[in-house]
C-alpha cells in the first residue's frame, strides 16, 4: 500500500510520465488543422505554377503570413507529437528510443523554425 | 526487463484483413508521408525567401513529373489524414463504434480523400489554363 495520497499519485503520474497532455494537444492541434489545412490547400491550388512574383506578393499579405505561421505550428507541434507515438512504438530499445525522440523533436523544431523564418523575412520584405 | 515466458499477443499476419484495419494502418502511413512532405513545404519556403533563382530551381523539380508524383501522393495523404481524422474526434466523444458504422464512415473518409484529390487537382490545372 502506498502512502502517498490520491492528488500526490496523480501529481507525480508514475511510470507513465505523463498525463493526458500528448493526446489533448494531439486533438486541439488536429481540431485547428482542419481550417488551416483546407485553407493552405485551396492557397497551394491557387499558386500552381505561379511566378516569383506572384507567390511573393501572396505570402507578403498580413492575414497569410499570420495564418502560415499558425499553420507552421499547429502543423509541427501535431507532427512531432505523432511520430512520437510511431518512434514509441516501433523502437524498443531504451537508449536508441531516446535517441530517436531527440532527432525527431529537434528536426521538427530546426522545420518550424527554418519555416517562420522563411515567412517572416518575405512578408517583412527581406 | 526480461519478457519471460509470458503471452505474446498474435502477431499481425495472423490476422484477417478488414477494411478497418487497412484504414487504420493507412492513417498512421499517411501521417508519416505528411511529415516528409513537410520537408518540401519548408525547402519551398526557404527558397522563396532566398531569391528568385532558388525559386526558380525548386519550381522546377515540383513541374518535373516526379515532382507532380509526390505532389499528388501528398495531397492524397493529406486529405485522407484530415477525413480520418476528424473520424477519430467523432469516435473521441464515444460515438460510431459500431461495427456497420465503422465500416462504412472508414468508406466515406476514403471515399472523401479521392473525391477530393481529384477536385483539387482538377482546379489546380484548369487554374494553370489546363497546363
Amino acid at each position: 500500500m502506498s502512502l502517498r495520497s490520491p492528488l500526490g499519485r496523480a501529481r507525480g503520474l508514475g511510470s507513465a510520465k505523463s498525463g493526458t497532455e500528448h493526446f489533448w494537444m494531439q486533438r486541439v492541434t488536429a481540431v485547428a488543422l482542419i481550417p488551416l489545412t483546407l485553407w493552405f490547400v485551396y492557397s497551394v491550388i491557387a499558386l500552381a505554377g505561379a511566378d516569383y512574383a506572384t507567390a511573393t506578393a501572396w505570402l507578403q499579405a498580413p492575414m497569410t503570413a499570420v495564418l502560415m505561421i499558425v499553420l507552421i505550428a499547429a502543423t509541427f507541434h501535431h507532427m512531432q507529437l505523432g511520430l512520437q507515438v510511431v518512434i514509441e512504438d516501433y523502437v524498443h530499445g531504451e537508449g536508441i528510443k531516446i535517441a530517436s525522440l531527440m532527432l525527431m523533436k529537434g528536426a521538427s523544431l530546426l522545420l518550424a523554425v527554418a519555416a517562420a523564418f522563411a515567412v517572416l523575412k518575405v512578408s517583412l520584405g527581406g | 526487463m526480461s519478457n519471460g515466458d509470458r503471452p505474446l499477443s498474435p502477431h499481425l499476419q495472423i490476422y484477417a484483413w478488414q477494411w478497418t484495419m487497412v484504414l487504420s494502418i493507412l492513417h498512421r502511413a499517411s501521417g508519416v508521408g505528411l511529415a516528409i512532405g513537410t520537408v518540401l513545404m519548408v525547402w519551398w519556403l526557404l527558397a522563396l525567401s532566398d531569391g528568385l533563382a532558388s525559386f526558380d530551381i525548386v519550381q522546377g523539380l515540383v513541374a518535373h513529373w516526379f515532382g507532380k508524383l509526390c505532389l499528388l501522393g501528398w495531397t492524397w495523404a493529406l486529405f485522407y489524414h484530415l477525413c480520418n481524422g476528424i473520424r477519430h474526434l467523432a469516435w473521441d466523444t464515444g460515438r460510431g463504434f459500431e461495427l456497420d458504422t465503422a465500416r462504412n464512415t472508414g468508406y466515406l473518409a476514403l471515399a472523401a480523400s479521392i473525391v477530393l484529390t481529384v477536385l483539387a487537382w482538377i482546379v489546380g490545372y484548369s487554374a494553370m489554363g489546363g497546363m
